[in-house]
């Protein structure tokens, strides 16, 4: 469930606001955007991918809210990990590896 | 019928925004990326409505998905489709079959064309058998801009509207970020609204309450195998991750780490569920040499995301599991359709993706987004471009016609007070997410919960409109009732168990029952039965 939007590295750009299907967040005039129906959160990870400065982080729990200290966050190096997931279609380096699901035989 | 004596003559104008298109397509997942660029290319103006947002919206954006993708290789077709017909209880049809495995190869080459990254191997061949649904669905947004369709994200429908005749005549809904109303004059409707997993969630399948299915339902649409809507998926206890393919590596255990006999992911997951009834079950994927563990992180990256967070070593370390209900998301029922351009039996309405049935493809049975990728980039294509060519026919050929609201669920100006959508969520889920109701079905367990169901609904079909900030929390919420009894109904006219659908008390196929189940009506549901294709010959041999 989204936990946090970092107040120290949002830019404000609302793109969580549009890409989240679930409507959790509401933009705010000249200030980062608020989690305002967290209840609504699915967990799926969109507005963490689509985030350009990592600034979001949604915490592993689907079904209950467990808070995290920003401080922690940065430390454990997680800020932004969910990009690895997608944009390969765009990332020109090599950070973000390519799909390899075609060599997974079946077991 | 009900939706005549109700409806009433609506002002066009009687929204804050109102457009008017040739083509009105209701979702944007990948059925209906699909479906506005198919009819774009036909000719039609096109506008696109989601409740989330067409990119991000629906099971495939977060989760990703294999496809059926066949090179046209006589002999490999075939052995598709041989392979999946006893899985599915014979009730796909050989035809679309073909059709599907036609459009996808096609579909697929487009997306490589038009710059998605398919992987090749050592040997520089591409592999495209499988998507990434973020890159995916963010490609597929960029085609549907790109083709001059008109987007309204955070925009849920709420109702069709209908003309004089009863053929479909556009759409209106909110406008969740501006606080407002829309209203699309359309000649033709293309539902891409996605199934129905009842709020269980699954990655990415929150949007998906069944919102179409009511809509169409009011109208009087015909549904067919919805007994086949119990897909149950695999994933942590505390996660959101339903991504099943690693539990093929996986041991099962007991509390005390013991293995649960016969528990598996593929042709074990019962046991996993009669083992849930009573205790927790534990999951290691333990069955992966090291090369696999890292061909599986590079394969599904979001597999290891809540386990990394939580602090889990899936490899090494034990995770309680669960099954989270994916009803018709990964089941295959839904709208019937009654040709090959995905028209549904109303007039002007059109059906693609998971809102549409399944059974011409999978029969009774998926077992993943293989399957449900390759019908809804082609069910998308047949159905943009059959109400394309709706429109241009003359039947439709005004868009200014009088339009009629069937004033459904929660959108009644009758003086009663409205329901708690909330309240009836979790009403609907206490009947359709337990195991010993709906995994082990029997003619006991599904008629008391259809007796409560249908309670449920005497009591809000006379409930009163619901204020702005709830009626679209109430439209789900009724049309997940709607779509429980459309299961329940149907699940107790199959006694026998085909496909995904187990009965405890028929635990067998029976051969006089290859036929479709087709379910309509909403005060009175009715039940009747459509012949199953002809088996083809090679599997009346097998």
């Amino acid at each position: 469930m989204i936990e946090l939007v970092s107040e120290t590295r949002c830019i404000s750009c609302n793109k969580c606001v549009q890409v989240c299907p679930m409507n959790v967040f509401s933009a705010v005039k000249n200030a980062p955007p608020v989690i305002a129906r967290k209840d609504d959160c699915q967990t799926c990870y969109m507005c963490e991918l689509y985030c350009p400065v990592d600034a979001l982080f949604v915490a592993p729990d689907a079904a209950r809210s467990v808070p995290v200290s920003e401080t922690a966050v940065e430390a454990s190096g997680l800020l932004g990990s969910y990009r690895g997931v997608g944009w390969a279609a765009t990332q020109a380096n090599t950070d973000h590896p390519v799909d390899q699901s075609f060599r997974l035989t079946a077991h | 019928m009900s939706v005549i004596r109700l409806s009433e003559t609506i002002d066009s104008n009687a929204a804050s925004l109102v457009r008017d298109a040739d083509v009105l397509v209701i979702g944007g997942g990948p059925a209906g990326a699909w479906a506005a660029c198919s009819a774009a290319a036909a000719g039609a103006q096109v506008a696109l409505v989601d409740k989330g947002c067409c990119g991000t919206s629906g099971a495939t954006a977060s989760a990703g998905t294999g496809v059926w993708y066949v090179p046209p290789d006589a002999s490999k077709r075939l052995a598709a489709m041989e392979s999946r017909e006893k899985l599915g209880g014979y009730l796909q049809d050989r035809a679309w079959m073909g059709r599907v495995l036609d459009r996808t190869y096609e579909s697929v080459n487009l997306l490589a064309e038009w710059g998605y990254p398919f992987p090749h191997d050592d040997n520089g061949q591409p592999h495209r058998t499988n998507l990434r649904g973020p890159d995916y669905m963010r490609l597929m947004r960029r085609r549907v801009l790109r083709s001059g369709v008109f987007i309204l994200d955070h925009s849920p429908a709420l109702e069709l509207l209908t003309d004089e005749a009863g053929a479909v005549a556009g759409a209106r809904g909110v406008r969740r970020q501006v606080g407002d109303t829309w209203l699309v004059r359309a000649k033709s409707v293309v539902l891409a609204s996605g199934g129905c997993a009842f709020l269980s969630g699954g990655l990415g399948c929150n949007v998906l309450t069944g919102d179409g299915y009511l809509m169409a339902a009011e109208l009087g649409a015909e549904f067919s195998g919805m007994e086949f809507s119990n897909a149950y998926a695999i994933s942590p206890a505390f996660a959101s991750v339903t991504k099943t393919l690693f539990y093929n590596w996986a041991t099962f255990t007991y509390e005390d780490g013991t293995p649960i006999p016969g528990a598996a992911s593929h042709g074990g997951r019962s046991v996993i569920a009669r083992t849930l009834l009573t205790q927790p079950v534990y999951c290691r994927i333990d069955k992966a040499d090291e090369r696999t563990q890292a061909l599986m992180r590079a394969s599904q990256p979001n597999f290891f995301v809540p386990l990394d967070r939580a602090g889990v070593d899936p490899f090494r370390q034990r995770f309680p599991v669960t099954l989270r209900l994916e009803g018709t998301v990964r089941g295959t029922g839904g709208l019937r359709l009654v040709d090959e351009t995905c028209a549904t039996t109303v007039p002007g309405l059109y059906a693609a993706g998971d809102a549409a049935t399944r059974e011409l493809v999978c029969g009774g049975f998926t077992g993943g987004g293989s399957h449900n990728a390759a019908w809804a980039m082609s069910s998308g294509f047949w159905a943009g471009a059959g109400a394309a060519d709706y429109a241009r026919q003359g039947v439709a050929a005004s868009i200014d016609r009088r339009l009629r609201s069937a004033r459904g669920i929660a959108l009644r100006a009758n003086g009663a007070a409205e329901f708690d959508p909330g309240a009836l969520v979790r009403a609907v889920q206490a009947e359709v997410f337990p195991y010993q109701i709906n995994y082990f079905r029997t003619a006991d367990g599904l008629s008391a919960a259809l007796d409560r169901l249908d309670r449920l609904w005497t009591g809000v079909r006379v409930a009163g409109q619901s204020s702005a900030d709830r009626v679209v929390k109430a439209r789900e919420a009724a049309a997940m009732l709607a779509t429980s009894r459309f299961m329940y109904r149907s699940a107790l006219a199959r006694p026998e168990s085909r496909g995904m659908h187990k009965r405890e008390d028929h635990p067998r196929l029976d051969d006089a029952q290859r036929h479709h189940l087709v379910s309509s009506g909403l005060d009175e549901i009715t039940i009747s039965r459509r012949p199953a294709a002809e088996r083809a010959p090679q599997e009346m041999a097998a």
